[in-house]
């Protein structure tokens, strides 16, 4: 069915040029994938810059210490904190699936305001620019989340750094706003809201957040602004302010920041999950609510970040409760995806390792999330490195494997070509065990009380941190392989049919890759997503 | 990518389904985008109930160094261009244009007027010595007959600069966007078919007005 012409998205305009200029949603999403790609690769190097000084303590001055000094370590820890958050996980999939597939999946020709689209990415350039040139003036040390009152006096570059979070929190209201749009407005007849396939739904509910929280992290930001150069005293306890009310507008933000990160990769996993069964997916309804559900908790729990903060006994008692129940509408598509994969004929393509392996590691990464929830436990472990495998466990391996699932899922569509799915399971198999071997042992040294975000450690700790730098060289080796078989398929990878995984969703009824429109003909929609059998 | 084919009379995106279906669209967007603008300035406020539960006395000197009645003219002010911008997309609706663009730059001088006011409060209070949080100088403040009562007093102009300068920042992007509206008008850009740009800009200035309401008492008349 591949369209008569061979005019494609790609080939329509031609020009490197036309690509800074062009509206298709389509293309604006491969200029995201590339600025987050490029921005992942510099996060990256930092993780193992940090994992190779931690290799060995510092005995003796200049033994097992890789970076100069402890200051330089925690410029490097904040850049991979604030790249990896603000420039590759908030943006990547709603900026790269989601800007590709939504209109797609829901018969649209394009998203609803395709200016403000391409807008978007030019405003998520200059946040990201800004950023990245605080590294040329004296370098942020304040990671990546900006607390106060050390924010305020350490180098003045902060300033600088925060008005690029913001803009590029601007960016993300941007988009979220113009998902939301598209969404309401653009489906195509017959596409009802529950025909819409599960990665939309979750872009969608990702979206609502997008719109509702981001808001907060740029007033505060602005305040943060306004308190280093104006002195204006509201978090600063001297003039009469409060330095915790940052953390709570902070955290107000950025919890369900955190559900902007992982609502997307769920929506990815849906799919895959289904697709690969052969399967209808199973409580295709709870799924759906259940993205809501997490969405709307999301506002309710950001005092988990806080026990430790002087938070009232109370707070603390009632922000436990509510951050358990996250646990269940995520319960809810766990055990719906399991369902899914009961009986279904299942293919181990490397999507469908990704999403086994999200399920897996997700697993582990909310489980200790419930468990930090219990504040007694969280006494404990607050600071320490259990919190930064938790967080890991759920940001890396839950979202980044998604993005990697749903990028070879969704490769033959974008490009018109196929991967190689050899190379593309090696990679596979080397992140996932390079990711255990990594993190699993940050558990156990979060639990024996190695602090996080320190240079150094004392010999106890050596064997451990030595086995999780081990790991990051394997993550390292299996996203090269990854970067290979990207390429290769971009090369010379055979072409793609228009529906190579059988897939019953919309945007596999196109050709591979779409043409400018989307579709030959305006799509009618006179089924759900999933009616494989 | 889109294309724009004109369907009765108005440009519509190839991607819409016809000018209704462009015109719905393009109004929910600007509602949310107003929802984010409530939001942001949301967090303002919280800040500010917070403060104000811990230090009443505090808000109390603070506001008293407030004048309510240029306060007071600015709201008369801010609420009658409301009614001018939404002449302007009246006006339109009903195929008057020439009046229109009176209206939008009737609007346009009363955001000068606001802005003119605002900036003879802000000199004045530089002036005797009133300055946000860190930067607030009691010996300045003596000298103009004021001693300050409460020591974090700088707090609440903290909050005063704060707000009243973020609401400020949009009176004047507003008046930016009123008056490219107005000159898209002059050169008859709109028709009763067609005036979303207005309507969407009116919507931005009222909200922003709207804030003002809210900003009026909460700094010049409580305590």
């Amino acid at each position: 069915m591949g369209h008569s012409s061979g005019k494609n998205y790609i080939n329509e305009e031609p020009g490197l040029l036309s690509w800074f200029t062009s509206l298709d949603h389509k293309r604006i999403a491969l200029l995201y994938f590339v600025s987050v790609m490029t921005f992942f690769l510099v996060g990256g190097i930092m993780a193992l810059l940090l994992r190779l000084e931690l290799f060995a303590p510092n005995t003796t001055a200049n033994v097992g210490q890789v970076l100069k000094n402890g200051d330089i370590y925690n410029q490097v820890l904040t850049y991979h904190g604030a790249i990896m958050v603000f420039m590759v996980i908030i943006p990547g999939i709603p900026a790269i699936l989601g800007n590709f597939f939504l209109p797609l999946q829901i018969g649209a020709k394009d998203v609803a305001f395709p200016r403000l689209n391409l807008a978007s990415w030019y405003v998520f350039m200059l946040g990201a620019c800004l950023a990245i040139g605080t590294f040329f003036s004296t370098k942020i040390d304040t990671g990546w989340t900006f607390y106060t009152p050390y924010s305020i006096r350490t180098g003045s570059a902060v300033v600088m750094m925060v008005v690029a979070a913001f803009i590029m929190g601007m960016s993300s209201i941007l988009t979220g706003l113009n998902f939301i749009v598209t969404v309401h407005k653009l489906r195509a007849p017959g596409m009802s809201m529950f025909r819409m396939p599960l990665f939309t739904w979750a872009i969608y509910s990702t979206a609502i957040l997008q719109v509702l929280a981001t808001p907060i992290l740029g007033i505060t930001l602005l305040l943060l602004v306004m308190e280093r150069t104006f002195g204006v005293g509201i978090f600063d306890p001297k003039l009469g302010g409060d330095p915790v009310l940052f953390q709570h507008f902070f955290w107000f933000y950025s919890h369900p920041a955190v559900y902007i990160m992982i609502l997307p990769a769920m929506g990815v996993v849906s799919e895959l999950i289904t697709t690969y069964s052969k399967k209808t997916i199973f409580g295709y309804t709870a799924i759906a609510y259940s993205s809501i559900g997490i969405a709307a908790v999301s506002f309710f729990v950001w005092g988990h970040h806080m026990f430790v903060s002087g938070q009232s006994e109370i707070a603390g008692i009632i922000f436990s409760f509510l951050t358990m129940l996250v646990g269940v509408p995520t319960a809810i598509k766990m055990f719906n995806w399991l369902a899914t994969l009961y009986k279904g004929s299942i293919e181990f393509t490397a999507s469908m390792l990704y999403a086994l392996g999200f399920l897996f590691l997700f697993a582990i990464g909310g489980v200790t999330g419930i468990m930090l929830a219990v504040t007694a436990i969280d006494v404990h472990f607050h600071d320490t490195y259990f919190v930064v495998a938790h967080f890991h466990y759920v940001m890396v391996g839950g979202t980044l494997m998604a993005i990697m699932g749903g990028f070879y899922h969704w490769f033959p569509k974008m490009f018109g070509k196929m991967y190689n799915e050899t190379t593309a399971i090696i990679s596979w198999v080397f992140i996932f065990v390079g990711f255990n071997v990594t993190f699993f042992p940050q558990f156990i040294l979060g639990a024996k009380g190695m602090p996080r975000r320190y240079f150094d450690y004392i010999p106890e700790y050596e064997q451990l941190n030595k086995i999780s730098t081990v790991g990051s060289w394997l993550i390292a080796v299996g996203f090269l392989f990854g970067l290979y078989t990207i390429i290769r398929g971009l090369t010379s990878g055979e072409k793609a049919p228009d529906n190579p995984w059988g897939s019953k969703t919309l945007e596999w009824q196109t050709s591979s890759p779409p043409i400018m429109h989307n579709f030959d003909h305006d799509p009618v929609v006179t089924a759900g997503p999933y009616e494989y059998k | 990518m889109s294309t724009n084919r004109l369907v009765n009379g108005v440009q519509v995106a190839s991607h819409y389904r016809d000018e209704k279906h462009q015109y719905a669209s393009n109004k929910e967007g600007i509602w949310l985008f107003m929802v984010t603008e409530i939001l942001m300035f949301g967090g303002l406020f919280v800040g500010y109930i917070l403060f104000h539960s811990l230090y009443p006395e505090m808000f109390a000197e603070g506001a008293s160094f407030l004048d309510w009645k240029l306060g007071f003219v600015n709201t008369l002010v801010l609420i009658f261009s409301s009614l001018t911008m939404a002449l302007g997309i009246y006006f339109n609706q009903v195929g008057q244009p020439s009046k229109a663009t009176w209206a939008l730059w009737t609007t346009v001088a009363c955001g000068a007027i606001f802005m003119i006011i605002k900036y003879f409060e802000y000199t004045h209070k530089f002036h005797m010595g009133i300055f946000p949080g860190k930067f607030l100088d009691p010996v300045m403040m003596a000298e103009h007959g004021h001693t300050v009562q409460n020591a974090n007093l700088g707090l609440y102009f903290g909050f005063y600069f704060c707000m009243s300068g973020l609401h400020g920042l949009h009176v004047l992007i507003g008046m930016g966007l009123i008056s490219w509206i107005a000159i898209k008008n002059m050169k008859r850009e709109f028709n009763p078919k067609y005036f979303t740009p207005i309507e969407g800009v009116g919507i931005f200035w009222h909200i922003v007005d709207l804030i003002w309401i809210f900003l009026f008492p909460l700094l010049y008349l409580v305590g």
